[in-house]
């Protein structure tokens, strides 16, 4: 057993702890307000060489593991939850399905404008009434003079309208009342495809979600990705290693919470003490900081278990459950700590208790990671 | 260019100082590099991409401060010297260290030394100095612009918030101050690469150095934390009143008038 930090880990967090900090925190509440993206966050990220960060050099990534991308995704998240689920839905959502089952070709075509961030990742699953429920997948893709002609809607699509091209799942061939759904990569400007940014969301007001409109969108047969007919277990290993960004993010959005709750409380004088001094409020510190510490050991061991190779569907869901159910704990603490101030924009926390409500339902909610533990455990 | 830098590990500008037993409380304190070195580094890595060379950063300090310099090779530094006293020296001064990086930089052939103005924790400025009288160098000290052609050096000066343009040559030792350049943030690529660069740990015996011959110059007395600051006082009265308390109050109690 081994708890600590590779050295190059360590580094990877300070640096972006120091980056989240400087850079992405400051605008964090005008952004929310404004529900602008911060392209500028995202092109620095790139110059630093981040937005590639699990995939190989040689199309341009940084060789980094997946426990260093669950610390990018946490210090980012920390401070800003858009910008967090921004980076996490680009590499494990846009990134991961491309370098996992693309050919060479594919990779070195649309896997290297990912990593040096010339074009966010993006994935094109989720239907009007097909999530986690891949059987309701109604978009179609028929074969025609060596091409596939799509036709559907997909909705709650991250980071569409930054992105050059999707992988989206679709349904191409039904035999005996049995879909065959398959990855095809499309690219976004092909003649057909609309991305409509018109959602009015609960949080995480600068990250961008879409729906995707494709009517007759036609792209080459070289755009299937990986086998046909492999679509659903292609989004089951996807969403896997997207649970654990979604797990980090939780723990980083609660840590911000933590912080700002914890700093409030020494400040926050009260009949004549500081709010920190009683043991309501300090039990409640209490059990944030230990939730946030069991909750970050979970997200590590997930991510430590895919970087070894090993099974880790299970570990995911856990740690994407227990890490999203505590941030919302953490983040309503944290409101509750700041009384009335923690009701208003100006103190952070309450955009955080917003932005965390997503984690239990974004890439699979938490009746469905049960779900899936349930079936590891033999039930 | 042959081109080195001075780096200090310093406590994090974040930390709050403790005394335990007379000294300074270092537990669990978390350090970074003293934030005028990273302008030197910074500085010092646009001057190698510019003009070709190479880049070392040198600290004199105890294991720990591998750290640091990994740090610094990330940003894109060449090379690391850590030149580590721990177990040799326990109260050096500004003396010790100056006596040290130049007993260490004097067959090197440095065209240029670029060290901070001052370190956040000491702030004594006087290492950078040192080492250029030591090396019979020329120096200058708070620069906030470094001009290169040849070997001839422009170098603009923060004099108390004037600007002083000097003009000088190298090889040269300059300190730098805030608004040279902005520090980058370590790259990923070259966070993965800082590992595998060369980082050379010496003692003073590598050095052909005794203890006597670095002794510190000075001793420490006492270390004590400002006193706290008390609360203020709010006159009361009408405003004439107000006005004539105060002005006797700095005539006989702040004596400052």
């Amino acid at each position: 057993m081994n708890f600590d930090l590779t050295s190059e880990q360590e580094m990877i967090k300070r640096t972006l702890r120091q980056f989240a900090d400087e850079v992405v925190a400051p605008g964090a509440i005008e952004r929310d307000r404004t529900k602008r993206f911060p392209v500028e966050i995202f092109n620095q990220l790139a110059k630093m060489g981040v937005m590639g960060l699990p995939f190989p050099e040689k199309y341009g990534g940084g060789g980094a593991d997946t426990i260093s991308f669950a610390i990018v995704v946490e210090e980012l998240s920390r401070v800003c939850g858009s910008t967090g689920i921004t980076y996490s839905a680009h590499i494990s959502l846009g990134g991961a399905p491309l370098f996992l089952f693309g050919t060479e070709e594919q990779k070195q075509t649309f896997l290297t404008p990912i990593c040096t961030g010339e074009s966010l990742g993006a994935f094109g699953l989720t239907e009007p009434n097909a999530g986690s429920d891949a059987g309701g997948t109604r978009t179609r893709a028929h074969e025609e003079n060596g091409g596939f002609i799509i036709n559907g809607n997909k909705c709650f699509i991250t980071n569409a309208s930054f992105a050059k091209h999707i992988a989206i799942t679709a349904v191409t061939e039904v035999k005996d009342d049995k879909k065959e759904i398959s990855a095809i990569i499309v690219p976004t400007n092909a003649k057909g495809f609309t991305v409509i940014d018109q959602y009015e969301k609960m949080g995480l007001n600068s990250s961008n979600t879409t729906e995707l409109v494709l009517e007759d969108v036609r792209v080459p047969a070289q755009n299937l990705l990986g086998k046909r007919g492999e679509g659903f277990r292609q989004f089951l290993i996807t969403l896997d290693g997207g649970r654990i960004g979604i797990g980090a993010m939780a723990v980083g959005i609660a840590q911000g919470a933590y912080e700002k709750a914890l700093e409030y409380a020494k400040e926050r004088k009260q009949f004549g003490k500081s709010i920190s001094s009683f043991q309501a409020i300090q039990f409640k510190l209490a059990d944030m900081a230990m939730k946030i510490e069991l909750a970050r050991n979970m997200v590590y061991k997930a991510a430590w278990l895919k970087d070894q190779g090993r099974p880790f569907s299970k570990e995911a869901a856990m740690c994407k459950l227990y890490a999203s159910e505590i941030c919302m704990e953490v983040t309503s603490q944290a409101v509750q700590i700041h009384g009335g101030y923690g009701y208003m924009k100006e103190y952070q926390v309450e955009r955080m208790m917003r932005d965390a409500k997503l984690l239990e339902i974004g890439e699979g909610t938490s009746e469905v990671q049960r779900m899936v533990i349930s079936r590891f455990i033999g039930c | 260019m042959n081109i080195y830098v001075l780096m200090k590990r310093t406590f994090d500008t974040e930390e709050k100082i403790a005394l335990s037993g007379g000294k300074i409380n270092e537990d669990g304190a978390e350090f970074i590099i003293n934030p005028y070195d990273e302008y030197a580094i910074e500085e010092a890595i646009q001057v190698r991409d510019a003009n070709g060379g190479e880049v070392t950063v040198i600290s004199v300090g105890n294991e720990e401060t591998e750290k640091q310099l990994r740090t610094a090779l990330a940003m894109g530094a060449d090379k690391a010297v850590l030149i580590n006293i721990e177990d040799e020296i326990e109260n050096g001064d500004q003396f010790t260290t100056a006596k040290i990086l130049a007993e260490y930089l004097k067959d090197k052939d440095a065209d240029l030394i670029i060290g901070g103005n001052v370190a956040i924790d000491n702030a004594s400025g006087q290492v950078g100095p040192r080492v250029a009288e030591l090396l019979t160098i020329p120096y200058v000290t708070t620069i906030t612009k470094l001009e290169i052609d040849g070997t001839n050096v422009t170098v603009t000066r923060d004099v108390e918030g004037d600007a002083e343009v000097i003009e000088t040559s190298l090889p040269l030792l300059v300190t730098a101050q805030q608004g040279l350049n902005e520090p980058r943030y370590p790259s990923l690529p070259g966070i993965m690469k800082a590992k595998k660069k060369p980082l050379e740990e010496l003692e003073l015996d590598d050095l052909d150095l005794e203890e006597e011959d670095v002794e510190a110059k000075t001793k420490t007395i006492e270390i004590y934390l400002p006193p706290k600051k008390e609360a203020g006082r709010v006159l009361t009265g009408d405003l004439n009143e107000q006005v004539q308390e105060l002005v006797q109050l700095l005539h006989t109690e702040a004596k400052v008038i």
